[in-house]
């Protein structure tokens, strides 16, 4: 990937004496498509709107491609954004939509013409020209929108949870379709979402973010393997969060039995926590696992049977191909290479650290 | 039964009190004393004294709606922009001084407007020129603009709130400046409110024939202080009635305005 | 910086133009002087004469009834037509709501001579029931256009599932439906008691000889010149409605600031 695009610097932004985003650092590369992941209220959307000029930040700076453009009107940047709940003109025509930001460049007729017809090609809407909005589908709203922001050939298209509003197999249509999108326009998307599925999906980076602090910046795979604290383990797809102590290089102690692992440096005796993905926990005989537990819960799933083991006086989330019926006393084993160590967040705000690697 | 059976007490009283009321106009408006069909009364608008009438009416209350317009557009702007709408706060402030008698309130302004009034002393005091505009055509329009602004304010104040702040976001996202996003984006998206208002407006001040007897002294006639003075004073029904189906038809062709920018009712006073 | 003063000072003018004659009435209803062009002193004088003025103690009641009556006429009446408006397939419910704007849009003078003509025919005699009549027929429409809103924002199937949980639908209604709408039934009310206090020119066609309220006794004493003891009920009726709004409208608000500021304060601690 090349240089950076987008640079947020010490960005800070509150609200009504409440702070939504504290000193925080990012920066977007030319082509990437990166993903602000994180609950609502995480400041993901605000700093989406920082870099579209709606919001001013309180301190920090926002560089565009070399220049500063923090305080530059939204107009004047060469960003487009595409609008949660679509924000089309609900008194203009498909075409007017469209054509509204070439109309304000003083494009001529035929180019407009030309780029509206291949915008509507490009989102398959064609022969929507004349149609209002109402009378459009919510997927459909949400294709004109996105219409309307590329014809302006933007090198960034923000994006704001624009699947937010559409049903389940409409959004994972549109997830595809976005991706298609963005490899044919070859341009930078930014992408805002509480939905860690469509983040794992589309993005090439995800930067997981909860109140107000980056949490982890990395790969999908990075972010689903490897994550850095419990909020992110947590947040992102399901997991067990077991309290546990390293007891030296390559070997924790969970729920008081030892198990191998791979991590090494962070120290003797710490404690730590240790996230296990449920379809990393391996069910044995009993005496074949680490430790031993009972079947509590059984659900299935269609690909896998999704059960609850009570194992020393935690309930495990484990999900399996093989089916143990409630109350069959099983053994738990995991392999050291799923075992992901976190360092335990010594109070309530070291939860939320910031990190940009 | 249907819920529907619960609207029938008020449809009957519509059409005991609101439809056939209004038949009973065209039914006297259309015919003579004797009953005989005639458009004498109807035709009698072209009389110098009754289209002298009619013209002022449509003058003064034609100010009126453009000066309400031009007043209450940028108010409704304010309004809307510092949030100030929050709750019914401000629909309270405009509904307010109809507590304060309608009569008394418009009344106040002759004591407002007098040589040796109020304004008149603030303006000499600030060596300004006297204000003398009582019992003239110019203290009508003063009095319509008072009484009507509310009607212009309010029905434009709520369609400005329900314009979605993110399409003003995209149309500046999309490269419009402030002014342009104003007369692309909000100014077209508030012509129900406008339309509304407009009407609002117009037609109360094109009718009355209170604030004319009240701040223009007893030489202005306009349309509504005529046939105010057939039923009340000349006793000539039928002629009255005609005239009055003159000024249904103007009334008509603004309701017809209402419902062509206005179809879902979005610019109401709520 | 600049424009928010400038926005400020309009704001302030607006209000200024619009409370300027309210001013001015409170002013003179504590006028010694009994011309409105002369400042005489201060007095007290008109709110003792008022109460003792039996004509316009006798206005201020058919005013104060009549509005009350026909506001909670209209409210009945038109609570009931926005239920069944609102039950209707399109085409019915379009022609309902064009009826009931054309008193709303329709001119007052063409809705009083209107109502004259079929007194007039019917050979009713005018009076206290014409005038109320008349108040109801023009107060509907603000209940329904009060109503009609929240019977929209109101969710269907919380009626439904109150029957579906074996309520009857009188109980539905009164204990489901009702305090959904109760704002829009309540705000209806008071919009129609205003219109109806706040009315001249349908009363002015419709009430006959025998029978004044407060605006048309006004609208026959302008030519005599008006008692000032009009301006000290007018003064007094204004004050009241005043200050029971304030409180309904405002104390909830500075309570919610209040509570917001302390919740505000605690949490930076």
């Amino acid at each position: 990937m090349s240089h950076k695009l987008i640079d947020l610097s010490h960005i800070s932004k509150s609200f009504d004496g409440e702070m939504v985003l504290d000193d925080l650092n990012l920066y977007i590369r030319e082509n990437e498509f990166l993903t602000l992941l994180g609950p609502s209220g995480c400041g993901k959307t605000t700093t989406l709107r920082i870099m579209g000029g709606f919001e001013k930040p309180d301190q920090g700076k926002v560089i565009f491609d070399g220049q500063d453009i923090t305080n530059l009107a939204p107009n004047k940047r060469q960003l487009n954004t595409v609008f949660q709940k679509y924000a089309l003109f609900t008194h203009m025509t498909i075409a007017e939509n469209i054509a509204f930001g070439l109309k304000i460049k003083n494009k001529s007729k035929e180019y407009i013409q030309d780029k509206i017809k291949y915008s509507l090609k490009l989102v398959n809407l064609e022969g929507y020209e004349n149609r209002m909005p109402d009378s459009l589908s919510g997927g459909q709203q949400q294709r004109i929108a996105i219409a309307r922001a590329i014809v302006n050939e933007p090198k960034v298209l923000l994006l704001d949870e624009p699947l937010g509003a559409l049903d389940l197999k409409l959004r994972q249509d549109m997830q595809y379709e976005l991706i298609r999108l963005k490899n044919e326009l070859g341009i930078t998307f930014v992408y805002v979402t509480h939905d860690q599925e469509e983040a794992l999906t589309m993005s090439d980076t995800i930067v997981v973010m909860n109140q107000g602090y980056i949490q982890q910046v990395g790969t999908p795979e990075n972010i689903y393997n490897e994550p850095e604290n419990a909020f992110v383990a947590d947040f992102i797809g399901e997991s067990n969060i077991l309290p546990s102590t390293m007891i030296h290089d390559k070997l924790v102690e969970i729920l008081g039995a030892r198990f191998e692992c791979v991590d090494v440096g962070f120290g003797e005796n710490k404690p730590v926590d240790v996230v296990v993905r449920p379809e990393d926990v391996v069910l044995t005989a009993p005496e074949e696992g680490t430790i031993e537990g009972v079947v509590t819960g059984l659900i299935f799933k269609g690909v896998h049977y999704e059960m609850d083991v009570m194992a020393r006086g935690y309930e495990w989330l484990v999900h399996s191909t093989h089916m143990f019926p409630v109350g069959t006393k099983v053994g738990i084993r995991v392999d050291p290479f799923d075992i992901q160590i976190m360092n335990k967040p010594e109070s309530e705000d070291e939860e939320a650290v910031t990190s940009n690697e | 039964m249907s819920k529907k059976w619960f609207a029938a007490p008020y449809l009957l009283w519509s059409v005991g009190f609101i439809i056939i009321p209004l038949l009973m106009i065209f039914f006297y408006g259309l015919t003579d004393r004797s009953g005989a069909f005639t458009l004498e009364n109807v035709v009698a608008i072209l009389s110098p004294e009754h289209s002298k009438a009619l013209v002022l009416s449509l003058l003064l209350s034609l100010a009126s709606t453009v000066i309400c317009l031009l007043l209450a557009y940028p108010l409704a702007m304010i309004l809307n922009k510092h949030h100030l709408g929050r709750g019914s706060f401000i629909v309270f402030l405009f509904i307010l001084p109809m507590w304060m008698n309608f009569l008394l309130r418009t009344l106040a302004w002759q004591t407002l407007l007098e040589k040796t009034g109020v304004i008149n002393s603030v303006l000499s005091a600030l060596h300004l020129p006297a204000l003398d505009i009582i019992n003239t055509p110019y203290a009508i329009v003063l009095g319509m603009v008072y009484n009507f602004l509310p009607f212009m304010v309010l029905p434009i104040y709520n369609v400005l709130v329900k314009i979605d702040e993110n399409v003003i976001n995209a149309a500046r996202d999309l490269g419009a400046n402030g002014v342009q996003t104003f007369f692309k984006i909000i100014l077209p998206l508030s012509i129900p409110g406008v339309v509304s208002g407009i009407t609002m407006v117009f037609v109360p001040a094109m009718t009355t024939f209170v604030i004319s007897t009240l701040l223009g002294g007893s030489k202005i006639l306009l349309i509504g202080n005529v046939i105010e003075q057939e039923f009340t004073q000349g006793n000539n029904w039928n002629l009255g009635s005609g005239l009055s189906l003159v000024l249904m038809v103007f009334i008509l062709v603004s309701m017809a305005f209402v419902m062509k920018y206005d179809r879902e009712g979005e610019g109401g006073m709520f | 910086m600049v424009k928010r003063g400038v926005e400020r000072l309009y704001l302030v003018l607006i209000f200024i133009f619009l409370y300027a004659p309210i001013a001015t009435l409170v002013v003179l209803s504590f006028n010694a002087s009994r011309s409105r062009a002369k400042w005489g002193g201060f007095t007290l004088e008109w709110y003792t004469e008022m109460f003792q003025n039996s004509s316009i103690m006798q206005a201020l009641y058919n005013t104060l009834l009549i509005a009350f009556l026909s506001a909670a006429i209209a409210t009945v009446l038109g609570t009931l037509g926005a239920m069944g408006i609102s039950a209707m397939g399109f085409r019915m419910r379009s022609l309902c709501m064009s009826v009931t704007n054309i008193p709303m849009l329709n001119a007052d003078i063409v809705t009083g001579i209107s109502m004259m003509l079929l007194f007039i025919a019917m050979g009713f005699r005018f009076g206290f029931q014409s005038v109320l009549i008349a108040h109801i027929t023009f107060n509907i429409p603000y209940v329904i256009l009060s109503v009609m809103p929240k019977l929209k924002q109101t969710d269907k199937s919380t009626y439904e599932a109150a029957l579906d949980l074996g309520a009857s639908p009188v109980y539905a209604f009164f204990r489901v439906v009702l305090p959904d709408i109760l704002p829009g039934i309540l705000s209806g009310f008071l919009l129609s008691f205003t219109m109806s206090l706040d009315d001249f020119i349908i009363t002015h066609f419709t009430k006959g000889p025998g029978l004044d309220t407060l605006s048309t006794k006004i609208y026959t004493e302008v030519r005599k010149g008006i008692k000032p003891e009009m301006y000290a009920l007018s003064t007094l009726l204004f004050a009241t409605v005043l200050i029971l709004l304030l409180l309904i409208n405002v104390t909830p608000e500075l309570r919610k600031r209040a509570a917001l500021k302390h919740a505000q304060a605690a949490a930076r601690r």
